[in-house]
C-alpha cells in the first residue's frame, strides 16, 4: 500500500515516456519485496519499542524533576544519533574533498580530516543544544513560531554575510540530520513530555523538536564556514 | 550495517539512563527488545531493497529523461522552460510517491493521530505532505532549468510560511514545522539528489555543484506550505459550515 504509487510511477514512465525494458527485472522485484516488508516490520517494531520507551524515558525524567538529567539525556540523544548518521559523515567527507579540489582548502590528508570532523562535531553540537531548546520549550510553553521564524530570519541574515562556499553546505547539513530512527524517538520525547507536563498540549507542544533540529545545523555550520573561509 | 551503526549510541544512551540514573528497569522489556529487533531488521531490509530496486531504477529514470537525445534540444540553442514537460511530471510523482513510501513521515503521522484523536489521520498528513514534496521538485526542477538563483525561491517559501503562521490554527504549526524537516531522509535525498545532478549535468549552462543541490532545500519549505494551507482550508470549511446551519436555523 506504501509502494503503490512509486510502483505506479516508475511504470508508468517506463512504459509510456521512456519505452525500454527494465534491465533485471528479477533483482528489481525482489528489491521491491523487501522494501515492503522492510516498512512492515518497521512499522511494527516502532509502536512496540521505540514509541513506548521514547515516552516512557520522558514520563521517568519529567517524574525525576531534575532538569540536569533531563538536559542531558536531550543532549546526548541529539548529538550521539547524529555523529554516527552515515549520510553526515558521508556528506562531511564531500565537502571537505569538493574544497580541496576548488583550492579553498590546502589538499593535505590531515587539514581534511580536520575539516570534515570538526563539521560533524558542529552539526552534533548543533542538533544536541536544538533538542535541549525543544525540551527548554516544552517545559516552558513558549510558542514553536516565534523560534522557528526568529531562527530563520537569522539564516536569511547569515546566508547574507557567510562566506559562499559554506551556504550549500549548510542547508544540505539541516535536511540530513534526522534520521529514520531519530525522528520517532524525539517526537516520542516530545509528546511523553508534553503528556506529563500539567498544562502543555501534547499536538501544540509535543511536536516542533524536529523542525528546530533541522534549522539550528544551518546556523553553526555557517559560523562554522567563517572559521575556515 | 549502517542500521547497526544508526541504533548502537541510542541504545547505549537509553540503557545508560535506565540503568545508572533511573535505575529503574524498563517497562515490558520482552515486548521493546522484541520491536527494536523489528526495528532494526526492518531498516535494514528497507534500505537493502531500496539500493536494489528503487535508486538503479530511479538514477536510470533521471538520466534517461534528462538525456538531450531523448529531450531532442538542438544543439547550441537556448533551451526553453516549457520542452520540459516531463521532467517536471516525472519530478512531482517521485517526489509523491517516494514521501508516501518515507518511514519517518509515517512514524510522525502515526503520533499525529493518536495525539489528535483521529483528527488528523495518518494518510492525510501524508498526502498533503506528499502534495507539497510534489510541488517543490516540480518548481525545484523548474529553477535548475531557468537558471534563477536558489535563495530568491527559498526566502519566498519561507516569507509565505511566515505569512501562513500568523493566520493558521495555533495547534496545527509545529506539526507543519516538524513535516518539513522529516521529508528530507531515507527514500527521498538520493532520488531527488540524482535528478537534480543529473539535470543540472544535461543542461547547458547549468553547474551540478550550484543547481544539482538545492532540490533538498526545497522539499523542505514546501510541505510546511501545504500542511498550513491545509489546516487554513479545514477551519475555512468549519465556518462555512456553521454559517449554513445559522443560515437554516434562521
Amino acid at each position: 500500500m506504501d509502494l503503490l504509487p512509486i510502483v505506479i510511477v516508475v511504470a508508468f514512465f517506463q512504459l509510456a515516456v521512456i519505452r525500454q525494458p527494465l534491465p533485471d527485472v528479477g533483482s528489481v522485484v525482489f528489491g521491491g519485496l523487501l522494501v515492503a516488508a522492510g516498512l512492515l516490520l518497521f512499522i511494527e517494531g516502532l509502536e512496540m519499542s521505540l514509541f513506548p520507551i521514547g515516552e516512557a524515558m520522558a514520563n521517568a525524567l519529567a517524574q525525576k524533576g531534575s532538569l540536569f538529567w533531563l538536559f542531558t539525556f536531550a543532549f546526548l540523544l541529539g548529538f550521539s544519533t547524529t555523529i554516527a548518521e552515515p549520510a553526515l559523515i558521508a556528506i562531511t567527507n564531500e565537502a571537505g574533498r569538493i574544497s580541496a579540489e576548488d583550492d579553498l582548502l590546502p589538499n593535505e590528508p590531515e587539514v581534511l580530516r580536520n575539516y570534515a570532523l570538526g563539521l560533524r562535531l558542529t552539526v552534533a553540537f548543533s542538533v544536541g543544544l536544538a533538542i535541549v531548546l525543544g525540551v527548554v520549550r516544552i517545559l516552558k510553553g513558549w510558542p514553536l513560531h516565534y523560534i522557528v521564524i526568529g531562527g530563520y530570519v537569522l539564516v536569511i541574515g547569515m546566508t547574507l554575510i557567510s562566506p559562499d562556499e559554506i551556504v550549500g553546505l549548510a542547508y544540505d547539513t539541516g535536511g540530513v540530520t534526522t534520521s529514520t530512527i531519530t525522528v520517532p524517538l524525539v517526537t516520542a520525547l516530545g509528546v511523553g513530555l508534553a503528556q506529563a507536563i500539567k498544562g502543555r498540549n501534547p499536538l501544540l507542544d509535543g511536536f516542533g523538536m524536529i523542525a528546530l533540529a533541522s534549522m539550528a545545523p544551518i546556523i553553526f555550520v555557517m559560523i562554522y564556514g567563517f572559521f575556515w573561509f | 550495517m549502517s542500521t547497526v551503526v544508526d541504533v548502537l549510541p541510542i541504545l547505549i544512551l537509553i540503557l545508560g539512563f535506565q540503568l545508572f540514573v533511573l535505575k529503574k528497569p524498563i517497562p515490558q522489556l520482552r515486548k521493546v527488545v522484541i520491536g527494536s529487533v523489528y526495528v532494526v531488521l526492518g531498516l535494514a531490509m528497507f534500505l537493502l531493497g531500496l539500493e536494489k530496486a528503487l535508486f538503479p531504477i530511479g538514477n536510470m529514470m533521471a538520466e534517461q529523461l534528462s538525456n538531450p537525445e531523448f529531450l531532442g534540444i538542438p544543439e547550441g540553442q537556448e533551451v526553453d522552460w516549457k520542452d520540459y514537460y516531463w521532467i517536471y511530471l516525472f519530478a512531482a510523482m517521485i517526489g509523491f510517491s517516494t514521501t508516501i513510501a518515507e518511514p519517518s513521515l509515517i512514524a510522525v503521522a502515526i503520533k499525529a493521530d493518536e495525539v489528535s484523536s483521529g483528527t488528523i489521520s495518518r494518510w492525510g498528513l501524508r498526502l498533503t505532505v506528499a502534495c507539497g514534496v510534489s510541488l517543490a521538485l516540480a518548481v525545484g526542477t523548474y529553477r535548475i532549468i531557468t537558471g534563477t538563483p536558489i535563495y530568491l525561491y527559498i526566502m519566498t517559501g519561507y516569507l509565505v510560511v511566515i505569512v501562513q503562521t500568523l493566520f493558521a490554527p495555533k495547534h496545527m504549526i509545529p506539526l507543519a514545522y516538524d513535516s518539513g524537516g522529516v521529508t528530507t531522509s531515507t527514500v527521498t535525498v538520493p532520488l531527488v539528489a540524482a535528478l537534480g545532478l543529473g539535470l543540472s549535468a544535461t543542461i547547458p549552462g547549468r553547474n551540478p555543484a550550484v543547481d544539482g543541490f538545492g532540490l533538498i532545500a526545497f522539499a523542505s519549505v514546501f510541505p510546511i506550505i501545504t500542511v498550513l494551507g491545509y489546516a487554513q482550508l479545514t477551519v475555512i470549511k468549519k465556518k462555512i459550515v456553521t454559517l449554513k446551519q445559522k443560515r437554516d436555523a434562521i
